[in-house]
C-alpha cells in the first residue's frame, strides 16, 4: 500500500477497501486531504499514506432536489432530495461526502457541528462498481 | 514571499462597452451574441473609431465546447467582427472568464504592446436541457473530489449559506430580500432577463390563474410568495428557485484605450486605477467557510493599487450568482463586517437609493448569468451608471465618481476585482 500513487485513482481504491487515506509529508508532516503528491508547503517529494480514523463533524451541507446526472441515476431527485456536504475531520483536513443518516426533506432539522461517522456507499456491480465517501449522523 | 506593490506600466481607460440583450435566443450562436454586444459598444464611443484599429481580441467564455460543441471560439468572433489576422485569445476562468479577459486586455495595453483592446465575453447556454446545463457548470468544480459528493454549483453556495448562517445567524429571509432588490433593479433594465420585480411575477401568475379558471393563488407580499414551495421551490437548501441566477444566452463588449489615447474618442473615458485577480482551493479544503479568500486578496490589490478604501466606492456590481454570493461578496469587499451584510440587506443599504447601491443592473440574479459573459456585462453596466447614462435606473442623489466590480469564478477558485474611476 506504501506503494500507491498518491492520486484520486489510489483515494477511491482505498475508499473500496475501506479506508479513508490522507497523504502525509514525511519531512514536515504536513497532511493533505484530498492527497496531494507533492507538499505545497515545504515542496518535499516525500510523502506517506496516513489513515484516518474516520471520525468527525459537519461542517455546512445542503439538501438537493435539482440534481445531477450522477445522482439522477441513483433515483434522487425533486422527490428524493439527498443530503451532502462539508465534513470536517478530527485530524483537521475537511472534505466533501455525501451525508447519510438524515432527513433530507427536513433540512432545516439538520444541525452544522453533528458528529459524523465514515461510511462507504457502493453502487455498481463488477468493473463498474465504485465507492462513494459518505458519512453517517 | 515575493512583496511589492503592483501597479500598471500606463494608464488604461474604457472607451466604449455594450451588451446583447440577456436572455434565451433560439437559433444565435454565441458568434451572433457577440455581433449585437459589439454594434452596442461600437455606437456608445462618443467620437467613433474605425474598428480597423483594434489591435487585439480577448474574449472570456467558460465553455463553447460543451455549450455549443465549439471549442477555439476566439479566432471565429475575431472573424465575425472582421478582425482577422489580428491575435484573438479565449480565456477560461469559469464564471470569472471575461472579468478576467478584461485584467488581460488591460496588461496588454498597459505593457506598452498595444493600445487599442478589444474586450468580449459570451455564453451560449439555453441550446442544451437543464439537466445537462447543471453538469456542464458542475465541471467548474473538483471533479474527482466534489462532484462524487453529489455536489451540484447551487450546492456548493448553499452550503456555503448553511456556514453563514450558523456562523451568524443569517436567515433565509435575507436572501430573499437580496433576490427582491436585484429584481426590483432587473425590472428597470431592458437588458434583463428577467425585467420584472417579483410583484410583477405575482402579478402575472395570479392573471396566467384567473384566465386558465384555475384557484388564483393569495399571496400577501413577496415574502409570502418566496416562502411558496410551489411558487419557489427549493434547488438546493436553502437556495430556492429565487436565490439562482437563471441560465442565459448573451454577450458583452468592452473598447479599452491606453490612457493618452483614451480622448481621442470619447471626452467621458472611465479610467480604470486598481484591478486584483486570486485563486484559491476547493470549498471543502478552506478553512473559513463563510467567505472567498480570492476575493479578499483580489480586492485588497485592486485597493491598494488605486489608493482607494472600500468606503470610498459609491456603487458595485458583484457577483451574486446565488443570492448568498451577494451577501459574501460584499463582505469579502470590506463594504460590511463579516456577518453585517444581511442586516444591511434588511436595512436597504444596498438598494438603489441605499447608502451603497449594490447590482443597480438587476445582478446576474435578474441580469440573468451568461456565465462567461457575467464580468463584462458587470462592466457595462458601471460604464452607463458613471457616465449617467443608466435611464430609469440611475442612481440619483450621487455623482459617481469611483465605482467596482467584483467577479467570481466557480467558489472562488477564481476572483478578479476592479476599480474605476471617472475625472
Ligand atoms: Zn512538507
Amino acid at each position: 500500500m506504501e506503494q500507491r500513487e498518491f492520486s484520486g485513482a489510489s483515494f477511491y481504491q482505498f475508499l473500496g477497501e475501506g479506508k479513508l487515506m490522507a497523504s502525509r509529508c514525511k519531512k514536515c508532516g504536513t497532511l493533505y486531504l484530498p492527497p496531494k503528491p507533492l507538499c505545497t508547503r515545504c515542496y518535499s517529494n516525500e510523502m506517506e499514506w496516513a489513515q484516518m480514523k474516520g471520525k468527525g463533524k459537519l461542517a455546512a451541507f445542503t439538501t438537493i432536489a435539482v440534481a445531477p446526472t450522477l445522482m439522477m441515476e441513483e433515483g434522487y431527485g425533486r422527490d428524493n432530495p439527498y443530503c451532502t456536504g462539508v465534513v470536517e475531520l478530527e485530524e483537521g483536513p475537511k472534505i466533501s461526502a455525501r451525508i447519510l443518516g438524515v432527513d433530507a426533506k427536513k433540512p432545516e432539522e439538520i444541525e452544522v457541528g453533528t458528529p459524523l461517522t465514515v461510511e462507504f456507499v457502493e453502487r455498481g456491480e463488477g468493473e463498474q462498481k465504485k465507492t462513494f465517501l459518505a458519512f453517517r449522523a | 514571499m515575493i512583496k511589492k506593490a503592483r501597479k500598471l506600466g500606463r494608464g488604461v481607460a474604457i472607451v466604449g462597452a455594450g451588451m446583447s440583450k440577456f436572455g434565451t435566443f433560439r437559433g444565435m450562436s454565441g458568434r451572433d451574441l457577440v455581433v449585437e454586444a459589439f454594434k452596442e459598444m461600437r455606437a456608445s464611443v462618443d467620437k467613433g473609431f474605425d474598428p480597423n484599429d483594434i489591435e487585439a481580441l480577448y474574449v472570456g467564455n467558460l465553455s463553447s465546447d460543451l455549450f455549443e460543441g465549439q471549442a477555439h471560439t476566439a479566432p471565429i468572433i475575431a472573424d465575425w467582427l472582421g478582425m482577422i489576422p489580428k491575435p484573438a485569445t479565449r480565456i477560461e476562468d469559469a464564471c470569472a472568464s471575461s472579468g478576467v479577459a478584461l485584467r488581460e486586455g488591460i496588461i496588454a495595453i498597459a505593457s506598452g504592446l498595444y493600445d487599442i483592446v478589444l474586450v468580449a465575453g459570451v455564453e451560449k447556454m439555453t441550446d442544451l436541457p437543464t439537466e445537462r446545463v447543471t453538469d456542464t457548470l458542475a465541471a467548474a468544480a473538483d471533479a474527482i473530489y466534489e462532484l462524487p459528493a453529489g455536489f451540484t454549483f447551487p450546492g456548493l453556495y448553499a452550503a456555503i449559506a448553511t456556514a453563514h448562517m450558523k456562523k451568524y445567524g443569517t436567515k433565509i429571509e435575507h436572501f430573499m430580500k437580496v433576490a427582491i432588490k436585484n429584481h426590483d433593479n432587473g425590472a428597470l433594465n431592458p437588458k434583463a432577463q428577467f425585467n420584472s420585480s417579483i410583484r410583477d411575477i405575482m402579478a402575472s401568475r395570479m392573471k396566467k390563474a384567473e384566465e386558465r379558471g384555475q384557484p388564483v393563488p393569495a399571496w400577501r407580499d413577496e415574502m409570502d410568495f418566496l416562502n411558496d414551495p410551489q411558487a419557489n421551490p427549493i434547488i438546493a437548501w436553502p437556495m430556492r428557485l429565487f436565490d439562482c441566477s437563471p441560465i442565459t444566452d448573451g454577450a458583452a463588449c468592452i473598447l479599452l484605450a491606453a490612457e493618452e489615447i483614451a480622448k481621442n474618442f470619447t471626452d467621458n473615458p472611465i479610467y480604470i486605477i486598481g484591478a486584483g485577480q486570486a485563486s484559491d482551493v476547493a470549498l471543502h479544503q478552506r478553512e473559513d467557510l463563510t467567505s472567498i479568500t480570492a476575493a479578499k486578496v483580489a480586492a485588497q490589490q485592486a485597493y491598494e493599487m488605486a489608493g482607494v478604501k472600500p468606503q470610498d466606492i459609491q456603487i458595485a456590481e458583484v457577483h451574486d450568482c446565488f443570492t448568498i454570493a451577494e451577501i459574501v461578496a460584499t463582505e469579502d469587499l470590506g463594504f460590511f463586517n463579516p456577518g453585517e451584510a444581511p442586516k444591511a440587506v434588511e436595512d436597504g443599504i444596498m438598494a438603489r437609493d441605499g447608502a451603497k447601491p449594490i447590482n443597480t443592473s438587476g445582478g446576474l440574479k435578474s441580469k440573468g448569468h451568461p456565465v462567461g459573459a457575467s464580468g463584462a456585462g458587470q462592466v457595462v453596466e458601471i460604464w452607463s451608471q458613471m457616465r449617467g447614462e443608466a435611464g430609469a435606473r440611475q442612481v440619483r442623489g450621487k455623482d459617481i465618481t469611483l465605482a467596482l466590480t467584483h467577479n467570481v469564478g466557480a467558489t472562488g477558485g477564481t476572483c478578479v476585482v476592479h476599480i474605476y474611476e471617472r475625472r
